[in-house]
């Protein structure tokens, strides 16, 4: 460029070029608007949930005697209490709670696997990241359970007239925990989230690989650890969310 | 894997406990705060009040996951402020729509 251009001092502002103004990488940089994105995609079914249980009668009598209707939304803590080898016993949200637990842990194993690839310590990231890939999968198989036994039902069922009959469990068109769209929600807010689980636990895998080939250590830099990372804390982040929006209110 | 000369050249650093403390510190703070909304579950009758208690906890969570575990905190304020900016609209979506969900129940 011609030399009259250059009137700007580089020095004062950082978006003058030649160096970059949030002090993290593209890489990372990326990784983070990704994460804003997924973020309003999750709020949207969230508060879609909050829109359809708005729009549906509460069960309004005493919570003892609440008992599985159509005409209701129904409450959480009575459709969501089996414990897996305890059958027939009512532990209300103790399975999920496991859950919860189950993946703070995997975020903070993740963390260690982080602050371990910043030391350039190969043997600590392999072994954190194993212990986030286990966690992580023992998650996925917690939810394939819960997902088994909200489709299979409880042995009473409950009668529903647009089916004809008693009806067990739960698909698309009927569930006999209350309104069709709770287990269509269900499966569809828990199954997003089961499917972000999913692709974690792959893109885990793969850092772990390369971490094991000695990829990272050629390269010089843990960085790829800490973008996946930054995927799978959000991951616990959204479950957070899930854990509360649709287990607990 | 010594088959890589590059490797060898690598330095491991020593591990900083505090750091490490540090850690597991924000992880017990995450299961307390679980702990706590299990026992309001179960001890606590429903209603806006115990809505309020949840929703707060869950942001309180949020927070630590955000800005310790994926150092959020600890970035650039510009990073900080294009990453939150953008989810205002959201609070805006929650409002809106609830609003929507009543009006819905009223026709039903």
């Amino acid at each position: 460029m011609s030399s009259t251009a250059t009137v700007v001092n580089k020095e004062e502002s950082v978006w003058a070029g030649g160096k970059s103004p949030f002090a993290v990488s593209y890489g990372k940089v990326m990784m983070w608007l990704f994460l804003v994105s997924d973020a309003f995609t999750f709020s949207g079914l969230l508060i879609s949930y909050g829109l359809v249980r708005y729009s549906n009668h509460a069960y309004a009598g005493n919570p003892e005697d609440f008992a599985f209707s159509q005409d209701w939304w129904p409450i959480p803590e009575k459709v969501f209490e089996a414990v897996p080898f305890l059958h027939g016993v009512p532990a209300p949200l103790v399975f999920v709670g496991i859950m919860t637990f189950i993946l703070i842990l995997s975020s903070v194993t993740m963390v260690l696997a982080v602050e371990a690839g910043h030391r350039m310590d190969r043997k600590a990231v392999q072994k954190w990241l194993l212990w986030t890939i286990f966690w992580g999968a023992v998650f996925l198989g917690c939810q394939a359970w819960e997902w088994a036994h909200f489709i299979q039902g409880t042995e009473e069922g409950s009668i529903i007239k647009a089916f004809g009959g008693v009806f067990h469990g739960a698909n698309l068109s009927f569930n006999q925990y209350g309104p069709p769209p709770f287990a269509a929600l269900f499966f569809f807010i828990t199954g997003f989230h089961g499917t972000h689980v999913l692709s974690g636990v792959l893109l885990n895998f793969l850092i772990f690989y390369n971490t094991a080939v000695g990829t990272y250590d050629k390269r010089g830099s843990y960085e790829m650890v800490e973008k996946v990372g930054l995927y799978w804390h959000f991951v616990d982040l959204v479950w957070v969310f899930v854990f509360t929006f649709f287990y607990l209110i | 894997m010594e088959l890589h000369e590059d490797i060898n050249e690598v330095i491991v650093q020593p591990v900083d406990k505090a750091k490490i403390w540090q850690i597991w510190k924000v992880a017990i703070i995450l299961g307390i705060i679980t702990i706590i909304e299990f026992v309001i579950a179960f001890t606590m009758p429903s209603g806006g009040l115990r809505i309020s208690i949840f929703i707060a906890l869950t942001l309180v969570k949020a927070f630590y996951i955000v800005a310790e575990f994926m150092h959020l905190g600890h970035e650039k304020k510009t990073l900080i402020y294009t990453i939150i900016m953008p989810l205002i609209l959201v609070l805006w979506l929650i409002g809106a729509l609830m609003m929507e969900g009543s009006a819905i129940l009223q026709v039903r």
